[in-house]
C-alpha cells in the first residue's frame, strides 16, 4: 500500500516562508483549482502526459537518478517517481479536485525539489520524462498564480524589460562600453561592436553578466578580437538569452523573451548566435522557447561557448600560450551535455588549455547536478539549506577527484557548485572555461 | 462441469481474444490519434534510427547503465518477460489447441522445458512482490492495484502448472487456468499492463529527442 509521506530532516526543518506561495495559495479556492488543472490536462497536455502516467509500472527504477534522492538517504519521497506520486498522479486521480494544501505541497516540490535535469529519463526503463511532468505541475502552479516569489520576480523582470535582472538600457550599453575601455588596456584596438548589422556572430549573455561578472564579457570581448572575429552585441532589448519563464511554466512569457532574441539576431542580419557559458538559456533557445514559438530548431543557428571555443581551437584562430598548472575536474552542466552533447568538446578544449585533468565520476550523460538548474537556485535563499542537503551526492563526487580548480561552463551549475563547495567545507575553486582560456591563450604583445 | 469448461473454452475465449485484440488497437490507435490532435510536433521529431537505437538498448540485458546497476532485477525481470511471452505461445499443448479449432500448428517448447520456465515466471512474481514490501522507494509508489497486476500475471502460470501436473482437482483448476489467461489477456489493454503496447512509443520519443536533438545516450 502507499506508504504516508515519510518526514525526513529536510521536511521537518522546512515550513519554508515563501510570500509568493503563501499569498498564492490563500487565494486558492476548490473551484479554480479543479478548473485550472483540467484546463491544462485538457488542452495544454496530451498523449504524453497520458502515456507517463498510464505506463509507468511503479517498479523504482528511476530513484537512483536523482541526487535529490541519493543525498536524502534514499527518502522515496524524493525519488523521481515519488515526486510524481505526490503530484501528477494525484490530480489525475482525483481529477483537479485536490486541496490548497496539496497545491502547496506540489509547487514546493516541482520547484524546490526537481532540477528539471533529466537524468531520471534515462534510468526508467520506459524513457518516462518526469522533468515534463514537473513542468506541467510548474505550469498549473504558475496558472494558479503560486510560484516562488524570487524566480516570480526574475520573470516579472523578464517580462517588463527583456532582460532577467531588470537591467535598463542605458546600463546595457554603458557596461558594454566600460568592457571595451577596460580592453583597450590590454589590446589598444579592442572593439566590442555595438548594432552592427551584417556582423557574422551576434554574442549574446545572460543579464547576471552585466549586473555582476562584467569581467566575463570583457573576457570574451578579448577571445572575440584576437580571434579576428566579425562579431556583434546589440544595442536594445533582446541582448539577454537567460529565460526564467520556461522554468515557471510561464510559456507565454518564454515565448515573448526568445522572439525578442530572434528577432535581435534578425534584424541584425547575424550568421549565427554565440552565447555565453550558460546551460539553462541554451535550453531555452535551442529546445524549448523555439518550440513555444512553432520552431522545431532554432531559427537562427546558435552555438555554445563551449562548442565555439573548440572551434577557434581547433582552427587555430586561438593558440594556447601555456598551460594552466593547477588540477582541474570538468562539471557536465545537463542542459548542455543530456541536452546537446558536448561533452567530448568541453573535453578537448580543456584537455588542450591543462595538462592535469582529473574526471569526476559519474561523467558525461550521467554527471549529477548541479541542483542550481532547472530554476531552483533562483527560488532564493528560503530553499538554500534543502538545496545543499539535497546534493552532498555531488560534494562526495567533487571531494574524489582531489582537483585544486573545478570547470563549471554554465552559470547556474557554477554558482550552485559554488554554494555546495562552500557548505561541504571542499577546497576547491571554481572556474568558467573562459576563465582559463583567458589566462592561457596566446594574446598580443 | 463440463458446460462450465465448454463455456470459458469457447465464447469466453472468443470474447477475450477480441477484446484482448480490438482493445490493443483501440489503444494504440487513441494514443497516436491524440498525439495527432494535440501534439503533433512529436511526429516531426521522431526518427527511425534513434528510435530503434534507444529501444536495442533497453531490451538488451546489461546495455543500459540502469540496467548494469541492478544486475538481479535485470536478470528476474528478461527471463520473466521472455517466459511470460513464450510460454503461452509456444507450449504443446495450447497449440494442439490450435490445431484442433483452426488447423494451424508451428513449433513447441519441450514440454520440461516450459515447465521449468513456468515456475520462473511464478518465482518472478513473487521477487516483484518482495520488491514491493521491502524497497522503501517501490513500496513508496505502490498502489493496492500494483498487486491486484501482480496477481493477474502469476495466476495463469500457477493454475497452468498445476493443472499441468494433473494433481487432485486439475479439471477443476485447469478452468481458473483458461479463466486466468482470459483475464490476463483483457488486462494488458485495460490496466498498467499496457505498457506492453506503449513501451516502444514512449522509449522511441525519448531514443528520438535524445539522438536527434540532444545528441546524448539516452540508456
Ligand atoms: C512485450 C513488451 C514488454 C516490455 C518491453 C515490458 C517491459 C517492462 C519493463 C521495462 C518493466 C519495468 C520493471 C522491470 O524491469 O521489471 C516491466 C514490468 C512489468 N511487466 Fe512488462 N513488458 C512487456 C510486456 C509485458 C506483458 C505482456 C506483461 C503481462 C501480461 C507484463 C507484465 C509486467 C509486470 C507484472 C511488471 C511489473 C513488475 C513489478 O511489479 O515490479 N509485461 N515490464
Ligand atoms: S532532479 Fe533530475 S533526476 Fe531528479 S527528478 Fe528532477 S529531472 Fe529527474
Ligand atoms: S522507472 Fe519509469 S516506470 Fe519505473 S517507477 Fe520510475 S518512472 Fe515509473
Amino acid at each position: 500500500m502507499g506508504d504516508p509521506a515519510v518526514q525526513n530532516d529536510a521536511a521537518v526543518e522546512a515550513k519554508v516562508v515563501d510570500e509568493g506561495i503563501d499569498r498564492g495559495v490563500e487565494a486558492l479556492t476548490p473551484e479554480r483549482i479543479e478548473s485550472v488543472i483540467n484546463q491544462v490536462f485538457e488542452k495544454e497536455t496530451g498523449a504524453r502526459l497520458q502515456a507517463y502516467v498510464e505506463t509507468c509500472v511503479h517498479c523504482g527504477l528511476c530513484s537512483e537518478a536523482c541526487h535529490f534522492y541519493l543525498s536524502n538517504d534514499k527518502d522515496p519521497k524524493f525519488s523521481p517517481v515519488g515526486k510524481v506520486k505526490q503530484t501528477i498522479w494525484e490530480m489525475v486521480k482525483r481529477k483537479g479536485r485536490v486541496d490548497a494544501d496539496f497545491i502547496r505541497n506540489a509547487v514546493e516540490v516541482a520547484h524546490t525539489q526537481c532540477n528539471l535535469c533529466k537524468r531520471c529519463a534515462m534510468y526508467c526503463p520506459f524513457g518516462i520524462d518526469i522533468a515534463y511532468l514537473m513542468l506541467v505541475v510548474r505550469r498549473i502552479c504558475h496558472k494558479l498564480g503560486v510560484t516562488p516569489l524570487y524566480i516570480q520576480d526574475t520573470v516579472n523582470s523578464h517580462s517588463v524589460t527583456m532582460n532577467q535582472m531588470w537591467v535598463k538600457e542605458d546600463e546595457w550599453i554603458d557596461t558594454l562600453q566600460w568592457q571595451e575601455e577596460e580592453g583597450r588596456d590590454e589590446i589598444p584596438d579592442l572593439r566590442i561592436p555595438v548594432e552592427k548589422e551584417g556582423a557574422d556572430i551576434m554574442y549574446s549573455v545572460i543579464a547576471p553578466e552585466p549586473k555582476f561578472q562584467a569581467g566575463l564579457i570583457y573576457q570574451a570581448a578579448v577571445l572575440m578580437n584576437v580571434a579576428g572575429m566579425n562579431w556583434t552585441m546589440p544595442a536594445t532589448p533582446g541582448w539577454d538569452n537567460s529565460d526564467m519563464a520556461m522554468y515557471t511554466g510561464d510559456n507565454e512569457i518564454m515565448a515573448r523573451v526568445k522572439r525578442s532574441h530572434f528577432e535581435t539576431a534578425r534584424r541584425l542580419r547575424v550568421n549565427k548566435i554565440v552565447m555565453g557559458e550558460c546551460g539553462h538559456a541554451f535550453r531555452s533557445i535551442y529546445d524549448m522557447g523555439n518550440r513555444q514559438l512553432g520552431w522545431k530548431m532554432p531559427p537562427i543557428p546558435v552555438q555554445h561557448a563551449i562548442d565555439f571555443y573548440d572551434e577557434l581551437l581547433r582552427e587555430g584562430k586561438i593558440r594556447i600560450a601555456r598551460k594552466f598548472e593547477k588540477s582541474v575536474t570538468l562539471h557536465d552542466p545537463c542542459n548542455i551535455v543530456r541536452g546537446r552533447g558536448l561533452h567530448e568538446k568541453s573535453r578537448s578544449v580543456v584537455r588542450a588549455m591543462c595538462d592535469n585533468f582529473i574526471e569526476m565520476h559519474p561523467n558525461r550523460e550521467h554527471n549529477y547536478c548541479c541542483a542550481a538548474g532547472g530554476g531552483v537556485i533562483n527560488c532564493g535563499p528560503p530553499y538554500k539549506q534543502k538545496r545543499m542537503a539535497g546534493n552532498r551526492v555531488k560534494a562526495e563526487q567533487l571531494a574524489a577527484t582531489k582537483a585544486e580548480v573545478l570547470i563549471a561552463p554554465c552559470h547556474n551549475c557554477h554558482s550552485g557548485l559554488e554554494d555546495i563547495i562552500h557548505h561541504y567545507k571542499l577546497d576547491m575553486e571554481v572556474k568558467f572555461i573562459l576563465d582559463i582560456l583567458y589566462e592561457c591563450m596566446e594574446k598580443p604583445e | 462441469m463440463h458446460t462450465i469448461y465448454q463455456f470459458v473454452s469457447g465464447p469466453l475465449a472468443w470474447i477475450a481474444f477480441i477484446l484482448f485484440a480490438g482493445g490493443c488497437i483501440y489503444r494504440v490507435a487513441a494514443l497516436l490519434h491524440t498525439v495527432y490532435q494535440k501534439e503533433r510536433f512529436i511526429f516531426s521529431y521522431m526518427s527511425w534510427r534513434h528510435s530503434l537505437n534507444s529501444i536495442f538498448h533497453w531490451i538488451i540485458p546489461f546495455a543500459s547503465v540502469n540496467s548494469r546497476k541492478h544486475p538481479v532485477m535485470t536478470v528476474v525481470t528478461f527471463v520473466f518477460h521472455i517466459s511470460l511471452i513464450l510460454v503461452p505461445i509456444f507450449l504443446l499443448s495450447h497449440i494442439v489447441l490450435w490445431d484442433e479449432a483452426w488447423n494451424i500448428t508451428w513449433p513447441a517448447l519441450p514440454d520440461g522445458l516450459a515447465d521449468v520456465m513456468t515456475v520462473l515466471v511464478i518465482l518472478s512474481c513473487v521477487f516483484f512482490l518482495a520488491r514491493r514490501i521491502v524497497l522503501p522507494e517501490v513500496k513508496y509508489v505502490t498502489s493496492a492495484s500494483d498487486y491486484v497486476i501482480l496477481a493477474i500475471v502469476a495466476a495463469p502460470f500457477i493454475t497452468g502448472f498445476y493443472a499441468y501436473h494433473q494433481w487432485p482437482g486439475y479439471s477443476f483448476v485447469m478452468i481458473l487456468h483458461i479463466l486466468a489467461g482470459e483475464i490476463m489477456l483483457i488486462a494488458i489493454p485495460f490496466s498498467r499492463l499496457r505498457h506492453m503496447l506503449f513501451s516502444v512509443f514512449t522509449r522511441a520519443y525519448m531514443g528520438s529527442e535524445f539522438g536527434g536533438v540532444r545528441h546524448a545516450r539516452d540508456w
